[in-house]
């Protein structure tokens, strides 16, 4: 493997466990472990999978008034998502869009649920995005907003699947009354001493879970730790990717990317209603325009047959005619056959419609299909 | 006879019809399998041509004909048990039989000593 690749601060773990390590976004990073891709696929769905996430970008934003609404005010000129609103506490998804409103990036938004430090505001954003995501802010943050980026000291992981809060609530019982898409500080008490970490209710499997953030000795320790735990199995991208698109959850430079607006993509729920008037950040009247113009659509295709439709396989109608390209497709482990997702032309979105996938030059017959295929099984509160 | 391609498929020569598959290697290396497109009975080929299509849960990848010839059968268990593939890729998850012409050419493919030493040094 080229010596160029970074590595995350738990990258010789991933070797001693026997990863098969790969090449992503400039990193060298697990692609699956002996267990395998579907193995660890099934795995996660059933019991614990521990995902290293520690590529993708952290960062957080501070204003030098020490105000919230100065941050958030200026992140909300570039994104969908209200912002200005979110309490201590609270994450969002939400996109970075550039003039035209296509996707620069997907992020997570969260505002820090801790005395004193409630003004800041912590981002995570894709691997591969994200030196081109730290320039987009520091040239569109005004002077008095900081953007300080963590990645050299803050490693991450996702812990996912049912009994995922289960197993991290041992280590602080307070995590398991967290709801989806919400966060806090918490110290985890491991057998050779504590350590702070930032732990919120969320994941990219469909399935319960939480992400945790934390420094990169204290992260080693940790992992060390869950590890040992029964039901904790690490878990590569190649079973992160199909767990996703089982979740029916887009992955940038796939499923959206610069030519896609958040509308085409199915993410109107990131965009709060009153952000839709086509103002108010960059981007927005492509969002307006997407939501009146309706061209295309991200839907779900489950082929009929058994072979997996891969990305950029053409879709047809039944005359013949190309209506639209898979953007993510392979073989869902939990469906137990072919599952995609691609952009077809309205009104060929519509659910229950048979298109043709043109795999190895035949038509296969496929039905768009509701997302996500499995259900999502995150923890909405009793 | 059984020989071994550097594309990593096996032939079993009995007589007249050769057996081909993927090499335990092969399997390994693709993962889970998933699917396999198989191609028509009477369908002829060259060495090095297409002959099938082996899709894992990561990615789809081509299976080369090890040798001419033109397919007599097909495993068509693979169509609602594509893992045997995984399991016994020598046995049970053979491709396709061939009619070979031209015996000699498995001659220019290694002998199971010859390839295990070709893998090592992958």
């Amino acid at each position: 493997m080229a010596d160029d690749l970074k590595k995350t601060a738990l990258h010789d773990m991933h070797v001693d466990l026997g990863a098969k390590m790969v090449p992503f976004a400039g990193y060298a990073m697990p692609v699956q472990y002996p267990m395998g891709v579907m193995k660890e696929h099934l795995h996660t769905r059933d019991a614990v999978g521990l995902f290293d996430v520690g590529h993708m970008g952290q960062v957080f934003l501070v204003a030098d008034d020490k105000t919230f609404a100065t941050a958030a005010k200026a992140l909300e000129a570039l994104v969908p998502a209200s912002i200005t609103d979110l309490e201590p506490g609270q994450q969002r998804y939400t996109q970075f869009l550039n003039e035209e409103g296509g996707i620069l990036d997907d992020l997570m938004v969260s505002r820090i649920n801790m005395p004193g430090h409630d003004h800041m505001i912590y981002l995570v954003v894709n691997a591969g995005c994200k030196d081109a995501d730290y320039a987009h802010l520091q040239a569109h943050m005004p002077d008095n907003v900081a953007v300080n980026v963590k990645d050299d000291t803050l490693s991450l992981v996702a812990l996912q699947g049912p009994k995922a809060v289960e197993i991290i609530a041992r280590l602080n019982p307070d995590i398991a009354k967290l709801i989806f898409m919400t966060h806090g500080e918490f110290e985890l008490q491991l057998p050779d001493g504590g350590i702070y970490a930032h732990v919120s209710r969320s994941g990219y499997t469909g399935e319960d879970g939480v992400e945790i953030s934390a420094h990169h000795d204290h992260m080693k320790r940790l992992v060390g730790h869950l590890l040992t735990q029964d039901g904790v199995a690490p878990i590569g991208l190649g079973a992160r990717d199909s767990l996703r698109l089982e979740a029916g959850l887009c992955l940038y430079g796939h499923d959206i990317d610069t030519t896609t607006s958040p509308i085409e993509a199915g993410l109107i729920w990131s965009v709060q209603k009153h952000r839709r008037s086509g103002e108010g950040y960059m981007g927005a009247a492509r969002v307006a325009n997407d939501l009146k113009v309706k061209t295309r659509r991200l839907v779900g295709l489950k082929p009929e047959g058994r072979a997996p439709a891969r990305e950029h396989t053409e879709i047809q109608d039944l005359d013949g005619q190309t209506i639209g390209e898979v953007t993510s497709g392979g073989f869902g482990p939990s469906v137990g056959g072919p599952v995609a997702m691609g952009y077809v032309d309205v009104p060929h979105n519509k659910t229950g419609t048979t298109v043709n996938l043109i795999v190895r030059g035949k038509p296969m017959p496929a039905t768009v299909s509701k997302l996500p295929f499995v259900p999502n099984r995150y923890f909405r509160g009793e | 006879m059984l020989k071994f391609s550097k594309d990593h498929e096996w032939v079993r020569l009995d007589g007249d019809v050769a057996t081909v598959g993927i090499s335990d290697y092969a399997q390994k290396q693709l993962g889970d399998v998933v699917f396999v497109e198989l191609p028509d009975v009477g369908h002829e080929v060259d060495a090095g041509d297409e002959l099938a299509v082996v899709e894992s849960v990561k990615a789809a990848s081509e299976v080369y004909a090890p040798i001419a010839g033109e397919v007599t059968e097909v495993n068509a268990d693979l169509e609602g048990a594509p893992e045997t593939v995984n399991a016994a890729p020598m046995d049970g998850g053979w491709f396709v039989k061939m009619s070979v012409s031209d015996k000699s050419a498995l001659d220019t493919l290694m002998d199971e000593a010859a390839y295990k030493e070709y893998c090592e040094g992958l």
